[in-house]
């Protein structure tokens, strides 16, 4: 029948299928189609691009990202000059949008925990008062809850003579915030490499020993030796290190200003704190759900085999919780990240405000459009990428 | 076997408020510490609020402006047709009422006390003449009118739903108006402000996204691989990138990517930035819909010899819509929060609104507080309503429980 086929190449149309109705043939045609409407719209889109751009004397290229910026920019991680360069000013904005996602993530992590949880208290108080935060959150644009973290709050705060102390000591003030912080000394060479030494080796107990515990099936305590390790190496660094090596950073006031500590821009902390309370709301409800949707059962049969509460949580709730936590958890996490060019308004410099402040001087709007959509891209498909992998090894493995 | 004399058992008492307290708020030696704490802590938190609110709070760019952050610049001269598209949006909120039932009740309620709370709106100077206020009043009146209208037999739920989709059209050319008419000048858009851009921002984008979301659906679950290459690339980039650089481009960039003669107003190119951003995102929840339809459907379609779109249009999508409802206005809420974005792009919504009454009235200086917190009201009470709404929904349409 093969043979008789290849013989008679045009028995492929022996059913009289004509070839307007041949699937086969629709379906080439259509894709055709449809690139050469969508290929052609997008060409069609960057010629009136480059012609309007050409027209007004607009460059297209990213020549200009090796000219001088020229404008200051009000924090940064690295030092900065306006004399540096255009591609190191985005790298600043970068990093500032780093620093703000990578403490909000944590923070949004941590305070949508807590909150998940007591939205699961028994005790009615603790329950309407995570309920009466969650949903102030939820129901007003981030947007205005900077604003008014930022103007109704940070700027309104008193000057510097009169400011807020709390304990720390922690200073609160107009010009930002100022807190104490441990910094390392001279000295703190053999603390560091033991703290170091002390997270590698208690990684590779915990690890061993939970192999074991897996396959002889008898106690071998990784949790505890593991901790102990991790406690007991930077004490010994401690004493091992001549002199202390570790000393408070006190904030103090001089001249005008303080001086020392770790210190935060009213910008930042505003953005900062508008971000991860907003995220951590929406973290609350996914914890919530997560939680929820453990089998009670579970829970029950969990305490009829004698296992205390901790171990419930951590040995039989959480990781099934955590399957239902991790895909919208990581939804969260961008949505911080995206929501973190929010900084514009308030003028924090991320990636986006040192874009835009590059638009206003050296015009270019399109290619710093492309390189701030690329960056953002970017960092969402990292973020993603790295997410992913985590929830893959936690999910259920099937048969 | 002895006959046991029926008894009937009382039904366990409710609970009395003590019994109740000693449950919920003090069943072990730990809660009771929190609850006394917290109740310490609302206490004193909450005195400080109240009297701010009551007594250092200066509300005053608030109550004098009530016309501002309803449509901004808008002329005054003109205002009835703001009035007249009220008037509308209150007949067919009436005729809603009557044919949907349930989950229109609390937003006719709600509807008729925001109208009510402008008619009785306390500030003098208000610019709330006596004119609007008796307009809003026939405004409210006119809610009952079309609850009767509702009743009439043949009014549909789906003759409903076109009509909502018809009066937005007509409310854009009322505002916007046409050119040389001595009866409806043009308004340019740049006047166009407040909760009023607010809202038709918000309800224009997604009810815009809505087919070119399903297209984008449809597209990405398309079996050929062209075109839901190009739909997953899009749906992809736009969720990957801020809402905010998507209004910017927008606004920077669709005057670049149309041709010369093409110039297209400010308040149209943020519709256009929220359209697109809504779209990929409800592509996704469309998607979350399709992949909800067993594929039985789709065989047993086919089985009986329908044709490839007659299997979309008429098995698929129906049932996959309806799972996408609640979803649908979830986005719908993040949506109406995001058009406050709009404001970077110099579109005067809510936000801007009360920025430029603070910043133009020296006298509110250092107001910031009560006009943000309006603001964020405002919001939260909309919001919310829908997000109740959304929740009854579900309920009503029984999604998730088949």
């Amino acid at each position: 029948m093969t043979q008789d086929q290849q013989n008679l190449p045009s028995k492929l149309f022996r059913r009289d299928i004509p070839v307007w109705r041949d699937e086969r043939v629709l379906r080439v045609l259509a894709q055709i189609i449809s690139a050469i409407v969508i290929i052609g719209f997008f060409f069609w889109m960057v010629n009136n691009v480059v012609t309007a751009a050409n027209q007004r004397g607009l460059s297209l290229g990213f020549r200009f990202l090796d000219d001088a910026a020229g404008f200051p920019i009000g924090e940064s991680p690295i030092p900065y000059e306006p004399s540096n360069t255009f591609a190191y000013a985005f790298y600043v904005g970068l990093l500032n949008t780093v620093k703000v996602s990578v403490i909000g993530v944590i923070l949004a992590t941590i305070l949508g925990i807590i909150v998940g949880l007591a939205r699961l208290s028994t005790n009615w108080l603790v329950n309407r008062l995570a309920l009466t935060f969650i949903e102030i959150h939820r129901n007003i644009p981030l947007l205005v809850l900077l604003f008014l973290w930022y103007q109704a709050v940070f700027l309104k705060l008193p000057g510097v003579r009169q400011s807020i102390v709390w304990p720390g000591p922690v200073y609160l003030n107009q010009r930002g915030l100022y807190m104490t912080w441990p910094r390392f000394t001279e000295s703190a060479t053999p603390f560091i490499i033991s703290i170091i030494s002390g997270i590698i080796l208690a990684t590779a107990v915990y690890l061993y020993l939970r192999k074991r515990r897996e396959t002889s099936g008898k106690p071998t305590y990784y949790g505890a030796a593991g901790l102990a390790i991790l406690i007991a190496f930077p004490i010994l660094g401690w004493f091992l290190a001549d002199g202390v090596p570790l000393r408070l950073d006190v904030p103090e006031l001089s001249g005008f200003n303080f001086r020392g500590g770790a210190y935060m821009t009213p910008e930042f902390a505003a953005l900062l704190i508008g971000l991860f309370t907003y995220t951590a709301a929406f973290i609350a409800e996914v914890v919530r759900a997560g939680i929820q949707a453990v089998n009670r059962g579970q829970l029950e049969a969990a305490r009829a085999v004698g296992l205390d509460y901790i171990q419930v949580l951590s040995l039989i709730i959480m990781p099934q919780a955590l399957r239902v936590i991790i895909p919208p958890l990581i939804s969260q996490y961008l949505n911080l990240i995206k929501n973190s060019s929010l900084a514009f308004f308030i003028g924090f410099p991320d990636l986006f405000y040192i874009g835009r402040t590059t638009i206003n001087q050296a015009g270019r709007a399109i290619p710093v459009f492309l390189l701030i959509m690329t960056i953002y891209l970017g960092l969402s498909l990292i973020t993603s990428i790295f997410m992913n992998y985590y929830n893959k090894r936690i999910q259920l493995v099937e048969r | 076997m002895t006959a046991t004399t029926p008894e009937i058992i009382a039904p366990p008492q409710p609970p009395g408020p003590i019994a109740w307290l000693r449950k919920n708020l003090f069943s072990t030696w730990y809660n009771s510490l929190l609850t006394i704490v917290l109740l310490f802590l609302i206490y004193w938190a909450g005195s400080a609020i109240l009297r701010w609110v009551f007594v250092s709070a200066d509300w005053t760019p608030v109550v004098r402006h009530p016309i501002l952050y309803g449509v901004g610049q808008y002329p005054r001269e003109q205002i009835w047709r703001v009035g007249l598209c009220l008037s509308i949006a209150s007949l067919l909120v009436g005729v809603s009422w009557r044919v949907w039932g349930g989950v229109m009740r609390v937003m006719v309620i709600f509807y008729a006390a925001a109208l009510f709370l402008l008619v009785i709106w306390p500030a003098e100077g208000a610019a709330l003449t006596s004119e609007i206020r008796l307009a809003l009043g026939v405004i409210i009146a006119l809610i009952g009118v079309g609850y009767l209208v509702g009743g009439v037999k043949f009014v549909r739920p789906a003759f409903v739903l076109v009509a909502w989709l018809v009066s937005l059209g007509v409310t854009l050319v009322l505002l916007r108006g046409f050119n040389g008419s001595a009866l409806l000048p043009v308004v340019p858009t740049q006047l166009w402000g407040g909760l009023m851009v607010t809202l038709l921002l918000s309800v224009g984008g997604i009810t815009l996204s809505f087919p070119i979301g399903v297209l984008l659906a449809l597209g990405r679950r398309s079996s050929l691989p062209v075109l839901s290459i190009f739909s997953t690339l899009f749906i992809e980039v736009v969720r990957g990138v801020p809402l905010i650089s998507i209004l910017f481009l927008a606004s920077l960039l669709v005057p670049l990517f149309l041709p010369a003669e093409m110039r297209i107003d400010r308040l149209l190119r943020a519709l256009i930035g929220m359209t697109v951003f809504s779209a990929a995102y409800m592509a996704e929840n469309v998607r979350g819909g399709l992949a909800a339809v067993p594929h039985g459907q789709e065989e047993a379609a086919k089985a009986v010899g329908l044709k490839g779109y007659h299997i979309t249009l008429l098995i698929v999508l129906p049932q996959a819509l309806r799972a996408v409802i609640p979803p649908m206005v979830g986005q719908f809420i993040s949506l109406f929060k995001d058009t406050t974005l709009a404001f970077g792009i110099a579109v005067l919504e809510l936000l801007a609104v009360g920025r430029s009454i603070l910043q133009g009235n020296p006298e509110y200086f250092g107001r910031q507080m009560e006009v943000l917190l309006f603001i964020a009201a405002v919001f939260w009470v909309l919001s919310y309503l829908m997000s109740y709404a959304s929740l009854r929904l579900e309920a009503a349409l029984g999604v998730g429980e088949r």
